[in-house]
Formats: C-alpha cells, sequence, structure tokens
C-alpha cells in the first residue's frame, strides 16, 4: 500500500457499500451530511482516505474534490497517506502528562522500532503518536490502538500489550 | 458512583447508580431499571407539560454553560411547520471530562430515552448523538441500544404506539475539540468543517441544517427521565447550597489523586470533602497544589480556594473559577505549573480552527512563549506579554477556545507566579525536566505557526 500506487483506484461506493451509504443518506435533509461517514467507510475499507478516493465521495456526494479535501485535512482522525497495521495514540494532554505518560510514549517508540512519532516501523506494523485528550483522563494513560482504547497503561505493560496486537 | 471505583456513602447516584453493570446495558436489563417508563409518561402529556416540569426542576445544562435546560426547550415552538432537531453533544472532549463516556458504556438505553423525551418535548421528530470518533466502545454501546430500541418499536414511526415520529441516530465524529463546541458540532453533522458560527442567529431560530434546534449535553439529557418520574419537586430538593443549583452532578476526578473516577454528588457539596474523603486526598507523600475543576477551559484554583468551595455553579465562582463540565484535574506538589500551562495551551493551539486571529496566533504564540520559558529561557518581558495577549485573546472572538486557553495563564500568573520567575532567574525546579514534550514537541513545528 503505498500513496504512489500503480493499480487502478477500485471505487469504494458500489454493491453493499453503496447501497449502505444510500440508507444513510435517508436520515439527513442533505447529502452532504454524509460526508463524514462516507469517509469514515472509506478509511474502514481502505485503512486511509487517497486523493482518489476523495475524488470518489466528492462525486458520489454531488461536492467538489476540493471542497472534500478541506473536510478530511480539519479532522485529525483521516489518515491521508498509509499508517501502520496497528496505529498508536498515546494520550499527553494535562492529566496524563503528570502521570507520566511522556514515558509511555517513550516507550512505545523504544519497542515498536519507530524512529519518531507519525514515521512507520520500518515493517510496517507500528505508526505512534500523540493525541489530543482521549476523554478518559481517570484511567491515565489511556492508548487508543486502532478502534481500541487500553485503560491505565504504563511503561512496563508496552511490551505485553504490542506482543498481544494481531 | 464513583466508577471505576466503588460507589462512596456520600455520593447520591442517580445517573451513574448503574455504572459498572453490564445489564445494564441491554433493554431488558434497563426496563428491569425502571427504563422507559419516563417516555411513556411523557408521551401522553403535551410538549409544553414536559418544558414546564423540566423547568420547574432546575436543571441546567451539564456540559458547561449552565443554561436552565426548560428554559431552552421553551425557545422551541413545536407545530411551527419547520422540521425540528435535537442534538445530543457527546463530543466529549475537554481535558479533565469523562463523564459521557461512562454514561454512555454503561446505561445507553438512559441517553436513548433522554433523546427521545427531549425531541417529543421540542417538536423534533429526529435527534443526533454527535459523538467523538475517539470513542468506539461507546459509539458501539448506542448503536447496539438503538437497534434494540427500534425493534422493539420504543423508537421510529410509531414511537411506543402513540403514532408519533421519534428517531434517534448516531454520528461520528472523527477528531476534532471544536465540536463539542455547540455551532461547530452542527457544522461538522451538516458535512463541514467544525467552525463556530457567529451568533446570533441562536440554534432555536437556525441551528442544524438551517432549522430550529436544540442542543443537550449527554449528562443534561439522562437527568429528564428522573426528573419526569420523580417529579420537579423531587429533583429541586436535592440541593444543599444555592438553590439555582439544583439536582445530581457527575465529577470526573483525575491527575494526581488517589482515587479516580466519576463521582456523583449533590449539587452545593464541599469540595474539600470530596477532595480528601471521597477521592481519598493526594497519594502517599504528596500534597495537593492547584487544582481545575471544571475542565481544562476554567482558571486554575490553589488548594486554599478549592477547599473553601461549595461545588456548584455559584461556588465555584465565588472562588475564583467555574464548575464548566465537571472535570476536575489535580496537581500535586511534585508538579510544575508552568510546565502544566504549556501543555495546556499546546492543547487550545492544536484545537484552534483558525478562524480568529486572536485565536489563531495567540493560542500558538502564547505555547511558543511558555515552552521558552520552561526551557529556562524566558524572561520577565515575556510574562507581560502572556497576560497582554490572554487580555486580546478574551471576549473578542467566535467562540470561546480563544478564552479558554487564556484561563490557565492568566489564572496560572496569578496564583504561581514565582513557579515562573523560578524558571526566569535560573532557579529551575526540580520537576522542570527538559521532557521532548514540555517544549519543543513535533506538533507545533509542524502546524505552521510563525516564528
Amino acid at each position: 500500500m503505498s500513496a504512489h500506487t500503480t493499480e487502478a483506484y477500485a471505487p469504494v461506493f458500489v454493491g453493499k457499500r453503496k447501497e449502505e451509504l444510500d440508507s444513510l443518506l435517508t436520515r439527513y435533509p442533505t447529502r452532504m451530511a454524509g460526508l463524514l461517514p462516507a469517509l469514515w467507510m472509506v478509511q474502514n475499507d481502505r485503512g486511509w482516505v487517497s486523493e482518489q478516493a476523495m475524488t470518489e465521495v466528492a462525486s458520489v456526494l454531488e461536492l467538489t474534490p476540493a471542497y472534500v479535501k478541506g473536510v478530511v485535512s480539519f479532522y485529525t482522525m483521516y489518515h491521508q497517506h498509509p499508517v501502520g497495521k496497528h496505529f498508536i495514540q498515546v494520550c499527553t494532554t494535562s492529566p496524563c502528562l503528570c502521570n507520566g505518560a511522556d514515558k509511555v510514549v517513550n516507550a512505545f517508540l523504544e519497542h515498536t522500532g519507530c524512529k519518531e512519532l507519525g514515521i512507520t516501523s520500518a515493517d510496517g506494523k507500528y505508526t505512534v503518536i500523540e493525541v489530543e485528550c482521549l476523554g478518559a483522563c481517570g484511567f491515565s494513560t489511556p492508548v487508543q490502538i486502532n478502534a481500541d482504547t487500553i485503560e491505565n497503561v504504563t511503561p512496563d505493560k508496552v511490551p505485553v500489550i504490542l506482543a498481544g496486537l494481531k | 458512583m464513583g466508577y471505576p471505583q466503588k460507589s462512596h456513602p456520600r455520593e447520591t447516584p442517580v445517573l451513574s447508580k448503574h455504572f459498572g453493570e453490564g445489564e445494564s446495558r441491554s433493554l431488558d436489563g434497563w426496563k428491569k431499571r425502571g427504563g422507559y417508563k419516563a417516555l411513556e409518561l411523557a408521551l401522553q402529556m403535551t410538549p409544553a407539560q414536559i418544558v414546564d416540569i423540566v423547568k420547574a426542576s432546575g436543571l441546567r445544562g451539564r456540559g458547561g454553560a449552565g443554561f436552565p435546560t426548560g428554559v431552552k426547550w421553551s425557545f422551541m415552538k413545536p407545530g411551527d411547520g419547520k422540521p425540528h432537531y435535537l442534538l445530543c453533544n457527546a463530543d466529549e472532549s475537554e481535558p479533565g471530562t469523562f463523564k459521557d463516556r461512562e454514561i454512555m458504556r454503561w446505561t445507553p438505553h438512559a441517553l436513548v430515552e433522554g433523546c427521545a423525551i427531549g425531541a417529543y418535548a421540542i417538536g423534533a421528530e429526529t435527534s443526533f448523538i454527535y459523538i467523538r470518533g475517539e470513542f468506539q466502545e461507546p459509539i458501539d454501546r448506542m448503536e447496539a441500544a438503538l437497534k434494540e430500541a427500534y425493534a422493539a418499536n420504543i423508537l421510529g414511526k410509531n414511537a411506543m404506539g402513540t403514532g408519533k415520529t421519534i428517531n434517534v441516530y448516531v454520528h461520528k465524529g472523527a477528531g476534532a475539540y471544536i465540536c463539542g463546541e455547540e455551532t461547530a458540532l452542527m457544522e461538522s453533522l451538516e458535512g463541514k468543517r467544525g467552525n463556530p458560527r457567529i451568533k446570533p442567529p441562536f440554534p432555536a431560530v437556525s441551528g442544524a441544517f438551517g432549522q430550529p434546534t436544540t442542543i443537550n449535553n449527554v449528562e443534561t439529557l439522562v437527568a429528564v427521565p428522573h426528573i419526569l418520574v420523580n417529579g420537579a419537586e423531587w429533583y429541586k430538593a436535592m440541593c444543599l447550597s444555592n438553590p439555582k443549583s439544583t439536582g445530581t452532578k457527575l465529577f470526573s476526578v483525575c491527575g494526581n489523586i488517589s482515587k479516580p473516577g466519576n463521582y456523583e454528588i449533590v449539587l452545593g457539596f464541599p469540595f474539600k470533602d470530596f477532595l480528601y474523603d471521597l477521592c481519598g486526598g493526594p497519594t502517599a507523600g504528596r500534597r495537593f497544589k492547584a487544582i481545575i475543576p471544571g475542565g481544562a477551559s476554567v482558571p486554575i484554583q490553589t488548594v486554599e480556594e478549592a477547599e473553601a468551595t461549595l461545588m456548584d455553579y455559584e461556588g465555584f465562582v465565588a472562588q475564583g473559577t467555574m464548575l464548566g463540565s465537571g472535570g476536575v484535574i489535580v496537581f500535586d506538589d511534585a508538579q510544575s505549573i508552568p510546565r502544566q500551562v504549556a501543555r495546556l495551551t499546546r492543547f487550545f493551539a492544536h484545537e484552534s480552527c483558525g478562524q480568529c486571529t486572536q485565536c489563531r496566533e495567540g493560542t500558538s504564540w502564547t505555547t511558543r512563549i511558555l515552552d521558552r520559558i520552561v526551557a529556562g529561557n524566558g524572561t520577565y518581558e515575556d510574562l507581560d506579554t502572556l497576560l497582554e495577549m490572554a487580555e486580546n485573546m478574551t471576549g473578542k472572538t467566535i467562540c470561546v477556545l480563544s478564552d479558554s486557553c487564556a484561563a490557565p495563564v492568566v489564572s496560572g500568573l496569578q496564583k504561581f507566579r514565582h513557579e515562573f520567575e523560578a524558571l526566569i532567574t535560573g532557579k529551575r525546579s526540580s520537576t522542570v525536566a527538559g521532557s521532548q514534550l514540555a517544549a519543543g514537541s513535533s506538533k507545533l513545528t509542524t502546524a505552521g505557526a510563525p516564528a
């Protein structure tokens, strides 16, 4: 999977996915309101949101590609490039920082082989980033790996957590 | 109850009574606990009757602003021929706050019921629950509850067999703190960047999709069924200090404290007892230094101020801060206030939508100065510049994100100025280590902020 793919783009919104989106659109008075849900469907299927996918979404929802890109870039959760198989987000906002979240970040960098935040490990398995408040401040440090939130992470637990990822 | 801690005898668990019980998540389990009786009652009343009861209860918005809920609902005019919308703000992102997460995880049907009642009361056929994208488990729990509610004809075109249409849907956010601001949430729901709107028009006139809209926090909506079943007088009687602050409130407690968790108390409870008795005080060998009682957006309190506070809307204001969302962040004597303030302003700089100059420039400029001070390279003039900028960032922008960034700076400098000065004069606090996160983290340097 690369941003510079030589393969032809296979549309997301065909068959079942198209039906799902059409059904979702009945909830809203505008097609534009389907944009965030449509982008989620793209990312769930493809792992990230490519330029081609943005163009497809624009076409399906009767928007322009530039408009869609503007929305994609506003939100932190849409990946505009491929990321590691395990996307690891460590909360480092104040309530977690005062409980040692910086050490949890360092432990993830060390044990995944990621050279720095946001750079995927050489084996393509891991990307580690800092994230702003995950809304689980009483369980510091919460770490989100793909869609799962793991509570009360300390540096010593990091190797076990990584070993348990499939 | 103090989930994940055990319930404390001095709590009054109404909304949080079933936290930690798996069974409360299912429709059957929820009905066994009295679920959907309130909706049944509500659908036999007129919308105006419901609004009057909620008004009489004194319930105020639990998301931060504390606006009276019944009054907000009364701005809507059911039957005006326009589509109305009820939005539930479940974009819980205020640092220190994690109560709505637990409400949705443990009692999803409570929120379905609250949304259905709220929608009916304001003449809306559609309610959207906007949940932050990171909350995958709460989203899954809510979706499962909605599926059950539709299958049981509690929701849909013939809600509870009354012939009334009530639809409730989940809308998933995608990572943006600012979307918790009510008009930014509406923009986001409509498929746009989450830029807050200029008010007026207010949502009751022109909200989601340009139609009359009411937006309420999760905790506000889940309180409504209890009020309908037990009566406004019952709710109003839950008050320990100021009659303008009634009912129970969930406080999320985190940071340097023995028992972090969600505690539910009657408004007006003494903050000192709350911190030392319910939450177990500081961790072994430490002392409290500073407390942010209402989420990252409210001013920092000293321990003395906190200990003199009664926990209600007025009580927190009287002690130099605000109740906000009820997210209590505690810092102990091992923490450096300048470092924590710098981290808070970094948060706001990251989350600024960039529409307003004071916020776009102010949040990142403030953070750069604070990082410089924390790194030991600050000057006394920097402190004046910070306060001057904070003044320019307060009350001058479309939304209050900019004000929220200024709050910890101003209160931090007022109350802990010696710590900033110690860094400037070279007496560096031992707790201010040269962390990657404390100074020059990768985030801001890549944000294109001017040098």
